[in-house]
């Protein structure tokens, strides 16, 4: 049976890092089971957790009062979820559901800050991989923003 | 005083003719979403197959309300009526667009250059956003006929949401062949969407890429198409494998009238389709 170590360099944000951090990371981690419907995490919350995608799929909504939640983002195996971790008592921006059966790695954040300020060059590591993450979702929600095939838009 | 240089009657008469529109009628017209339709066309006076490449267009005149430049989303092998997907956005495609069965509209064509499909073996990796997956259909249904012989082929496909994709049930065709792998996402969903919601240029990491026997045909707007772009060649796509839709302010069609030079090219004459390499340096400039 593989162990949280053993999973972790199959998510591409812990390509490459060095053995002895990973091990450290994977202190931090477990795993988890989400059914097709059940939120991995709610907007609003307080965001102690921080999710890397196995197997499944994870739809990110936000709440619109008086209608349905919008879907903004659809998350697949190797990718992550949520940076409000890095600061304490942030709450979730949006939440998390599943949309298939959905097994992932939930990190304590409280632990991994934890970890990150005890060893400066994990911290640092870590915190330029979540960085590549959201400037490359910033840059996606640009794109959404633009409305690229809205009416009016050439095609 | 030099005497300003007459045509020559043949030129003349050849000019003339290139700008004569053909009649043909409109024998259905499918609404694909809120905006887009999908008109079948048979001609009046030369009834029979349209011959055409994959990524060509013709010039769709709706007489009296003007003409536009229309790519052909029919199956180029097929012998049935000549097929075009439009969207309505002006005066010109809302009167194509509201066209009923028996209506005559005006047909200039075939024109243009078409999408490297007779690559062979080589992988096809085809990106659409939006009514962009209409130019490309031709080159799909191309793709999918070269047999097992061929490479494989990848389509990934965007739209706003999921009610403004196009050709939904032939989407759901294509997703239970094997010879195809279809990846859709849109721009935003409600929670019964149960497929991907993103931007399409995000499913290019989610597809296997051999950069040195791949070949990419993109077309949507050309915003998408820049992030595309950007990712294919995050993957180590070279540029020359790159073959991109442009589809500026065509007016005449045949290179003449010049509203849709860039520089060197004209858009109508050596596009719509074009090797990336050729085009790169007109991406992200507003004018030439």
């Amino acid at each position: 049976m593989k162990t949280i170590a053993d999973l972790l360099p199959e998510i591409p944000l812990f390509e490459g890092l060095a053995a002895e951090h990973l091990e450290l990371l994977a202190g931090c981690g477990h795993n988890v089971v989400a059914e097709p419907g059940e939120y991995l995490f709610r907007e609003g919350r307080t965001a102690n957790d921080f999710f890397a995608l196995r197997h499944g799929a994870v739809g990110i909504e936000i709440s619109v009062p008086a209608r349905e939640p919008i879907v903004v983002q659809t998350l697949h195996p190797g990718d992550v979820a949520g940076w409000s971790w890095i600061f304490p008592a942030q709450p979730w921006s949006f939440s998390g559901r599943a949309v298939e059966r959905t097994r992932a790695i939930s990190f304590d954040g409280a632990c991994l800050r934890g970890k990150c300020e005890e060893d400066h060059e994990l911290g640092y590591e870590l915190m330029r991989r979540v960085a590549i993450v959201m400037a490359e979702r910033l840059r996606f929600t640009r794109m959404q923003l633009l409305d690229v095939y809205g009416r009016g838009a050439a095609a | 005083m030099v005497a300003a240089r007459q045509p020559e009657p043949a030129a003349a008469a050849g000019a003339a003719e290139a700008m004569l529109p053909r009649r043909f009628r409109v024998l259905a017209n499918r609404q694909e979403n809120e905006d887009t339709f999908t008109l079948e066309l048979e001609g009046v006076d030369e009834p029979g197959p349209f011959g055409f490449e994959p990524g060509q267009f013709n010039m769709l005149y709706a007489f009296g309300a003007g003409e536009v430049p229309i790519s052909i989303s029919g199956d180029p092998a097929a012998p049935g009526p000549l097929v075009h997907t439009v969207r309505a956005v002006g005066a010109a495609t809302r009167a194509i667009c509201a066209a009923r069965p028996g209506e005559v509209l005006g047909v200039r064509g075939p024109y243009g250059s078409s999408w490297p499909v007779a690559g062979g073996s080589l992988d096809a990796l085809v990106v659409a956003g939006g009514v962009g997956l209409a130019p490309l259909r031709p080159a799909l249904y191309s793709l999918l006929a070269r047999g097992p012989e061929g490479g494989r082929l990848m389509l990934l496909y965007g739209g706003r949401s999921p009610d403004q994709l196009l050709f939904g049930a032939e989407l759901e065709r294509w997703r239970q062949r094997e010879d195809i792998d279809l990846q859709v996402t849109v721009d935003a969903a409600g929670p019964g969407w149960t497929g991907a919601v993103g931007v399409v240029p995000a499913l290019v990491d989610r597809v296997e890429i051999d950069p040195a026997r791949t070949v990419a045909l993109v077309c949507g707007p050309e915003v998408m198409i820049g992030f595309t772009v950007a990712a294919l060649a995050e993957r180590g796509l070279p540029p020359g494998a790159i073959h991109v839709s442009m589809e500026r302010n065509m007016k005449c069609a045949v290179g003449r009238c010049g509203h849709c030079q860039l520089g060197p090219e004209f858009v109508c004459r050596d596009g719509a389709v074009f090797p990336y390499e050729r085009v790169r340096r007109l991406f992200g400039l507003r004018e030439v």
